[in-house]
């Protein structure tokens, strides 16, 4: 059987990021799977602006971020497959990939998951009522657009106030459609501040807070939908329906980590990130299955899933020398002002960065990281925000033993 | 627009199945659908369970054709290619009453002809099923379930291949008896044929008073589903159902041919045939129902929701009727008329095609088609196969090596053979029958766009023209920008 000592699935931002940093690490015997015609993942599809200002300083579209990483692996001559979809990883590690050429199957002695996320659709959401044509999620409307030319409506209602749905708010009124109003069932918006600026208020295109569509109509091409204002439980208030005429719903209302290659191989998942429970190498419980970037935890910005897996990269080069890493025994636990903490584990020997999502918004608030009493790291902010990912250091010496560490916002 | 021997109205399962029954034979057959595919209303809007014969009156066609129709499923699903497990069902029950209740139900299953239908106590239900909720049980070996489009579309794709023309996208709006023959008109024009079946489904109290057999009344029973994630069929390895009452069979759960699982349906009568919606208030309904005989049914694994009326043919005092099938020379000569073709027609379908043509075959002398095939060959799923028959099947044809919908696992030799369908239909949706691409958890987030271009490119079809499911269910009004020139 082929071999390699490892194998990257899926060649979007954290794949290609981690593939070009084993390279200048040494790490050599790498195979990139990509199963779309080309690499990039869906940054092909983000033709608007805004990446980059973290890793490179300065602002790129989606495919000119991306394509900074290609030429680095081109450049160094890193091997990858297109058009290969991979079938299944298995628990030791046998990677089996279906291509026009045929079924190939490599024994890898590092597999690094970068597979991304896929967005919640309708039916997860089990929104209501008929189930007519029209309805589409924000990426698929951006990739009807953006990548295949094609329009999709006239008349637009966007559910969710995630960023590719504002941002296809802003690409769909560029392109001659009336968008009517982004409903976001939360209190508070779920994309970045700047999107609602760019996207939404530029074209004075209303967003309402704390509303939903409770209705879907239509049998045949969607015809409208019926809105109703919800209470601080996310129930719909009965009396406060509104009807709104429109052919198209754009929904925005999450993303979930694309994990069923890693479940079959045995990782672990976390409840609360549905990615892989990591440690500061970005290994899952599983030995030698390392993660990074969406399919980990869904990023706010694409610098820091560059970032990332170039940090995920330190720990697969010295896995692939030594065949073992560093036992990470304290675990960290968040309160419930925190979502989830990345990693969920460390090994207290080295300086890490904790990425982390509070659950609801605060303002001149602290996040701190205690060990028992202790206070071991800070971040004083004016605002925290579910929708920004934060990062705290972490330095080695400023821990005390291996209790586990808690993460907590306070006002 | 031309002339045939038998003119069926209506390409459900039950008008596919009869078309396929009288393909057996040398006549021109044509089959009008007002739909653009079969399956789009009551046949592909169901459980999916092959009923085992037992939940029916003793003596009612319902019983006889149902049995019978169990019976057959094994060696239909080997002839045409469809997926079929008779993995068996439960009734699960708690009180004294239920007991008795399943007692008799075994009673009349058996005086129905039902074989290999038992009592189940408690341990011997959790052996079974492990993850049932239940005191006690009765268990129909026989019972299965199958994939309701599956099903449908091979029975029509069978009946094509044997000569039947179908005729997509046409409503019957009038029908009037000519000198010896009927006259029958759709939106596209008139159809000349010496015989009509109507097998309308939903619409048979329409056409049952277009051909002057006046006086059913037939009421619609609306019932909605939910469908869980894949990963959840690892722990339903057969339906799950609460004890029945006389009229309605209770909100079960049920494993499908493809390893998810469904939950449903509710019973609300509607006189509104067209409304598929599904409400708040009847989710939450299900979910809650469906938990106390199976309790692992969490929100996160919703991926989808539908629902489907069934057609009841109902008396004065609401009371719902058996199957009607009947040929009234005095009233409508050369008609077959079937009413309230509701569950378990889906099971009953062959055994229903095979007493049309026997009614036919009262009157007149059919000749028998010696090139009629039983069987089809369905489109080989990849994702099915283990990994030399996959290899072997890139060998053969590179398109198989090539993934177009990563949830389900479907490659584009598939999609391909799927928009080349014998019956011509080019809808996005029937790609998805055929093929159960868009069909998984994300729901086409990641393979739609290549569909939609695949049948434009393959067929010649432009953007604007590309249709969901219906009629006017239009996917884009255009291109973006027109290539400069």
């Amino acid at each position: 059987m082929e071999k390699r000592d490892v194998v990257i699935v899926g060649g979007g931002p954290a794949g290609l990021a981690a593939a070009a940093e084993l390279y200048r690490k040494g790490v050599k015997d790498v195979l990139i799977v990509e199963r779309e015609k080309t690499m990039g993942g869906i940054l092909r599809q983000c033709i608007h602006d805004g990446f980059g200002l973290t890793r490179f300083g300065t602002t790129l579209s989606g495919p000119e971020y991306a394509q900074r990483f290609i030429d680095e692996v081109k450049e160094y001559g890193i091997p990858y497959m297109v058009n290969a979809t991979v079938l299944n990883v298995s628990p030791d590690k046998v990677v089996t990939v279906a291509t026009t050429e045929g079924l190939r199957k490599i024994q890898a002695k590092a597999v690094i998951l970068t597979m991304g996320c896929r967005e919640r659709t309708r039916g997860a959401l089990g929104i209501p009522g008929e189930r007519p044509a029209g309805v589409f999620t924000a990426g698929v409307a951006q990739a009807y657009m953006n990548l295949y030319n094609r329009m999709i409506g006239k008349e637009v209602v966007i559910l969710g106030s995630g960023d590719i749905g504002m941002i296809m708010a802003r690409r769909l009124t560029l392109e001659g459609a009336h968008v009517q109003a982004v409903f976001e069932i939360q209190p508070i918006p779920s994309g970045l501040p700047r999107n609602i600026e760019q996207c939404l208020n530029d074209y004075n295109i209303p967003l309402y807070l704390s509303h939903t569509i409770t209705e879907i109509h239509g049998n045949e091409r969607v015809t409208g939908v019926t809105v109703s204002e919800v209470d601080e439980h996310m129930k719909p208030i009965p009396g406060t329906e509104k009807d709104y005429a429109c052919d198209t719903v754009i929904l925005s209302v999450g993303l979930i980590p694309e994990n069923e290659l890693s479940i079959d191989a045995g990782v672990v998942l976390d409840p609360r990130t549905r990615g892989a429970v990591v440690d500061e190498y970005f290994q899952t419980e599983k030995e030698g299955f390392f993660a990074a970037g969406n399919v980990l935890h869904v990023h706010d910005l694409v610098d820091f899933v560059s970032l990332e897996a170039e940090k995920l990269a330190d720990g697969v080069a010295k896995y692939v020398a030594e065949g073992v890493l560093p036992e990470c025994p304290i675990t960290i636990r968040t309160d419930k002002s925190v979502n989830h903490t990345v990693p969920q584990k460390i090994s207290g020997k080295q300086d890490v960065n904790v990425s982390l999502r509070v659950n609801r918004k605060f303002e001149n608030c602290t996040v701190v990281l205690k060990q028992g009493g202790t206070v071991i790291a800070k971040k004083a902010m004016k605002k925290a925000l579910p929708a920004e990912m934060i990062q705290i250091p972490l330095k080695k010496d400023a821990l005390v033993g291996t209790e586990e560490i808690e993460v907590s916002v306070v006002c | 627009m031309g002339k045939f021997d038998v003119l069926v109205i209506g390409g459900g399962v039950v008008g596919s199945a009869i078309a396929r029954e009288l393909s057996r034979y040398r006549l021109t057959i044509g089959v009008l659908e007002k739909n653009l595919d079969v399956c789009y209303e009551t046949s592909g809007r169901n459980s999916g369970v092959v009923h085992g014969g037992f939940a029916y009156d003793t003596g009612t066609l319902k019983a006889k054709l149902c049995v019978e129709g169990n019976r057959g499923m094994g060696q239909l699903s080997e002839e045409l290619g469809f997926a079929f497990k008779r993995c068996g069902k439960v009734l699960v029950g708690k009180t004294a009453e239920d007991f008795e209740q399943l007692k008799r139900t075994i009673a009349q299953g058996e005086r129905n002809g039902a074989t290999n239908l038992r009592l189940l106590n408690k341990q011997e239900l959790h052996d079974l099923i492990p993850t049932a909720v239940g005191e006690f049980a009765m268990f129909s070996e026989n019972s299965g379930i199958v994939d309701p489009f599956g099903c449908t579309v091979a029975l029509a794709e069978n009946a094509a291949q044997n000569g039947v023309t179908y005729f997509f996208d046409n409503e019957v709006t009038a029908i009037e008896r000519g000198k010896d023959d009927w006259k029958i008109t759709t939106n596209h024009g008139t159809y000349e044929t010496r015989w009509v079946i109507n097998s309308a489904g939903l619409g048979c109290g329409k056409i049952s008073d277009m051909l002057g057999i006046k006086g059913y009344h037939v009421i619609g029973s609306k019932g909605d589903y939910i469908i869980l994630d894949q990963r959840m069929g690892e722990l339903l390895p057969m339906p799950i159902y609460p004890v029945p009452s006389n009229t309605y069979m209770g909100i079960h759960v049920t494993n499908t041919t493809d390893g998810n699982v469904i939950i449903g349906p509710n019973a609300e009568t509607v006189t509104d045939f067209s409304y598929y919606g599904v409400p708040q208030r009847n989710m939450d309904y299900l979910a809650e129902s469906a938990s106390e005989i199976w309790p692992y049914i969490k929100k996160a694994d919703y991926i989808r929701n539908y629902s489907g009326i069934l057609p009841k043919w109902v008396d004065d005092n609401g009371v719902i009727q058996d199957f009607k099938i009947e040929i009234r020379p005095e009233l409508a000569p050369n008609a077959v008329n079937l009413v309230g073709m509701e569950s378990p027609a889906l099971t009953a379908a062959v055994p229903i095609g095979r007493m049309v043509v026997g009614m036919i075959k009262e009157y007149e002398t059919l000749e028998e088609n010696p090139s009629f095939d039983p069987h089809r060959k369905g489109i080989i799923r990849f994702s099915e196969q283990d990994d030399e028959t996959k290899a072997k099947l890139i060998a053969e044809d590179p398109d198989y090596g090539e993934l177009i919908c990563r949830c389900e696992k479907v490659t584009k030799a598939e999609i391909l053979q799927a928009i080349h369908n014998p019956l011509g239909v080019h809808t996005m949706v029937g790609i998805k029958y055929r093929t159960r691409s868009m069909m998984g958890r994300c729901q086409g987030g990641y393979c739609q766009m290549r569909i939609a271009k695949m049948i434009e490119e393959e067929l010649g079809v432009k953007p604007e023209d590309i249709r969901y499911a219906r009629k006017n269910s239009w996917v884009f009004t255009g291109e973006v920008r027109k290539e400069e020139a």
